[in-house]
């Protein structure tokens, strides 16, 4: 952290195109890279973070998105007024970029090899046997196993954190000075993005690379940063070292990101007195089946293996796990979206799972579903009054009635009456999450299933959210199973906890015991991989 | 009426949209301006254009040219208007029912698609028409029979997608029936392409209906742009004039109609519109 800075941001404005929210995207700002750093830029969706990041690489969607102002100097080199043809010599040489989604930013039919030593041949030419040589060292040096055989590899055969690292391969391939990460692990699994966070401090420190690394998460920056710069509506509202903004933070935005952020500790709730069970499943499966026109040929993925459970009035159980654990497809048996293969789901004591479309129709009311994505779940061509009342409609409420419901329950969620008459688009994703919140709530359900309700919003709405969810379900005293793979947040809402791994509960215990004393090694690997574990936020509570 | 606006920014689309209301304004008026039946004689036989008071001239035998563009005008667009909107009912709903419920039940209605589409269109109709002998009735419902297809796919494509759109879910959760599901929550979200194709498809129904009449086998007591074309085709060495404006009406009417379809394509979907078309 000495010497000339690297990078040096001089109060660097992007404009917006006419009619967009606001003017600039990014207005004034002002920021140094220096050799051997990590340099975290922290904000939430709409801050501008990721436009700065663009705006070093030169990718800004030009000409509707352009630098109107400032400078960026690369070792003294104005970035900003460099022919194309000067940029494209630094990018990918002296100008690493990794992005946020691992799944498309591949070419899905070259092969890795040809990948990346299409950087290096763009730049620094090299013949066949050392091109390979090259490109072997670099996969081995982000820990990809097997080189020899990923390299003639399509994306389409790595998973997500293999991918990631293949990116950072080809980012790496040339040694860049400069490594701008656009939240490279929002996209992975808990357990993926520790090692992927540790793949990037070891590499910035082996070869003394400035990172710039944009992220929403609080708790990525606590693992990785030596300083941290928070921005809030373009503007860079803090910067300082990190142990700074994280313990002492002195911008009220700041604080108040870092109080929103959920904490990795059990928050004692009094224990619901024993209660009646109002959901039970047992021995729940779910296989996946890809026909084939050959006999023989089809695959098939057990995507849930006998998983049984029982949910008490009023009580809360988190269902966490990464990607491809099956809670998700549970959860969607739980409410018949998919139909399970084998065992019972008993509601208030009748199995609906060989029920028919009609027979199932009278449980519906009992058993409502909030969903991930706020942008699609609701239908963008309704009403939001509409969206609500279809439901009750549905089951033969009359009109009137239907209205009235509507209308409590904007209330209850925090939203105007008047939203009723509006459409979805014209809503925030955290006020779309609440509409689909009194869409479910409509129907008077006894058990709500949340299929990673907040996983989509911002840190502050996060916890708006949360706070909601717990207060509605305290007044209607609701059952509810609660999906996410954050255990942070299954941390602050749930009273017992089941951790599916490969389709399997491999320990469901109270929050704060399993938190405590994990049992299964994988449960004790997912605790340990959370981001910013060590950090407790000094403003929380 | 950000709609409108997004329309009217593309300015083939509006150009499209004008020569297509002056074609429908010619329809409109047809009886007024030409009170006389077009199939009537209005004076001697292969008059020039402007000749005796005849704005376009007079055919093989003497009938006006411009009271059969206009009366024309009408039986096009009727015509190709009804064909499609057969087209629209068949291809939705099968698109839709394929869609929604996969499985065997889009095999089967894909397999049936794909029966239609096999048959060269233009073949299927000619026969089709011959069978049932020619008439409007059976000119629509031909037209409407052979254009289908393509239709069921793209509303086949976008159920496929949007099925699994959590908002369907949502429905599906809510327990709303089946046909509410197909036409509340998804059919609306699915209409944008199919208004955009269906205004290709009346473009096409124009063209498919000249090529009948032209083959005589239009409806014998409608005057259609085809139909004149047709007869006048053995003249045309020296009465250019008799098969030229009806050419140059189908030309104008299928480009406008095709301009319209582009610009709806581009108001509809404004994130695939193309880049700096100011």
């Amino acid at each position: 952290m000495s010497g000339a800075p690297l990078l040096a941001i001089e109060s660097l404005t992007i404009a917006l195109p006419a009619g967009a929210e606001r003017a600039h995207a990014v207005e004034g700002i002002s920021l140094t890279l220096a050799r051997n750093e990590i340099l975290c830029i922290v904000g939430e969706s709409g801050s501008g973070k990721s436009m700065t990041a663009h705006a070093i690489m030169g990718l800004l969607p030009q000409p509707h998105v352009r630098a109107t102002a400032g400078r960026i100097l690369y070792q003294g080199e104005d970035l900003l007024a460099a022919t194309p043809a000067r940029l494209r010599a630094l990018r990918g040489h002296k100008l690493g970029m990794i992005f946020q989604e691992p799944m498309t930013a591949l070419h899905p039919i070259m092969r890795i090899e040809a990948q990346i030593a299409e950087v290096i041949q763009q730049h620094a030419p090299l013949d066949r046997a050392a091109l390979r040589d090259r490109v072997t060292a670099l996969l081995l040096s982000v820990g990809l196993p097997d080189p020899e055989r990923l390299r003639r590899a399509y994306p389409h055969r790595l998973s997500g954190g293999q991918r990631q690292r293949v990116m950072i391969a080809m980012a790496l391939a040339l040694e860049p000075d400069i490594l701008v990460a656009d939240e490279p692990t929002t996209a992975l699994d808990v357990t993926t993005q520790a090692q992927i966070l540790a793949l990037i401090r070891d590499i910035q420190a082996a070869r003394q690379m400035g990172v710039l690394l944009i992220t929403h998460d609080f708790g990525v920056v606590a693992e990785v940063a030596d300083r941290v710069a928070v921005m809030q509506h373009g503007r860079i509202v803090e910067l300082g070292p990190v142990d700074q903004i994280l313990e002492a933070p002195q911008h009220p935005y700041t604080q108040s990101l870092i109080a929103a952020v959920p904490r990795l500790m059990a928050v004692p709730k009094p224990r619901a007195a024993e209660a009646g069970v109002v959901l039970e499943a047992e021995g729940v499966t779910k296989t996946f089946r890809q026909r084939s026109w050959i006999p023989g040929r089809g695959t098939e993925v057990a995507a849930v293996k006998a998983v049984s459970l029982s949910l008490h009035r009023g009580e809360t159980i988190g269902l966490v796990g990464e990607s491809g654990s099956g809670k998700s497809t549970f959860a969607r048996c739980v409410v018949r979206l998919l139909e399970a293969d084998g065992g019972a789901i008993r509601l208030d004591g009748t199995d609906i799972v060989p029920l028919g479309r009609r027979a199932m129709r009278p449980f519906r009311q009992r058993i409502q579903m909030v969903f991930q994505d706020p942008y699609a779940s609701l239908n963008p061509r309704r009403l939001v009054g509409d969206i609500i009342a279809a439901g009750p409609l549905a089951h033969g409420i009359a009109r009137a009635e239907a209205e009235r419901r509507t209308t409590e329950l904007l209330a209850l969620v925090g939203l105007d009456p008047a939203a009723s008459s509006r459409y979805p688009h014209e809503f925030s994703g955290g006020q779309r999450q609440r509409i689909g919140l009194a869409r479910a709530l409509a129907m008077q359900p006894g058990i709500l299933v949340a299929d990673e309700p907040v996983s989509a919003l911002d840190v502050s709405v996060q916890a708006q959210v949360l706070a909601l969810l717990a207060d509605v379900r305290a007044r209607f005293d609701l059952a509810m199973l609660f999906i996410t793979h954050d255990l942070r947040v299954a941390a602050q809402v749930c009273d017992r906890v089941a951790v599916m791994y490969r389709g399997e509960i491999v320990e469901l215990r109270p929050t704060a015991e399993l938190f405590a004393d994990p049992r299964h090694p994988y449960v004790r690997e997912l605790l340990a991989a959370v981001p910013g574990k060590r950090w407790l936020p000094a403003v929380a509570g | 009426m950000d709609f409108l606006r997004r329309f009217a920014r593309n300015k083939g689309a509006v150009l499209g949209a004008a020569v297509l209301a002056g074609v429908v304004l010619l329809a409109l008026l047809a009886p007024v301006i030409f009170p006389d039946s077009p199939w009537e004689i209005a004076g001697p036989p292969f008059r020039r254009p402007g000749e005796m008071g005849f704005l376009l001239g007079t055919d093989t035998l003497g009938r006006d040219v411009a009271a059969g563009i206009a009366h024309g005008a009408r039986v096009t667009l009727l015509l190709s208007l009804v064909s499609t909107a057969v087209a629209l009912s068949i291809g939705v709903i099968l698109g839709a029912v394929a869609g929604y419920h996969g499985g065997w039940v889009d095999d089967l209605v894909m397999r049936f698609t794909e029966f239609f589409q096999t048959i060269p269109n233009f073949i299927l109709l000619v026969v089709l028409v011959a069978i049932f002998t020619p008439s409007i009735t059976s000119i629509v419902t031909a037209i409407g029979i052979v254009s289908w297809p393509p239709l069921a796919r793209i509303v086949r494509g976008e159920f496929l997608t949007l099925r699994s759109r959590e908002f369907v879910q949502a429905a599906h959760v809510l327990g709303q029936s089946s046909p509410r599901i197909i036409f509340g929550e998804i059919l609306p979200n699915a209409l944008s392409p199919v208004i955009v194709s269906a205004s290709l498809m009346v473009a096409t129904a124009v063209l498919l209906e000249s090529a009948l009449s032209f083959l005589g086998l239009g409806d014998p007591n409608l005057m259609s742009w085809g139909y004149m074309i047709g007869a006048a085709r053995t003249v045309i060495r020296h009465a250019w004039w008799i098969s030229f404006f009806p050419g140059v009406a189908i030309a104008l009417t299928v480009l406008a109609l095709n301009l319209v379809g582009e610009g709806l394509s581009d108001a509809l979907n404004p994130r695939l519109a193309r880049k700096g078309r100011a």
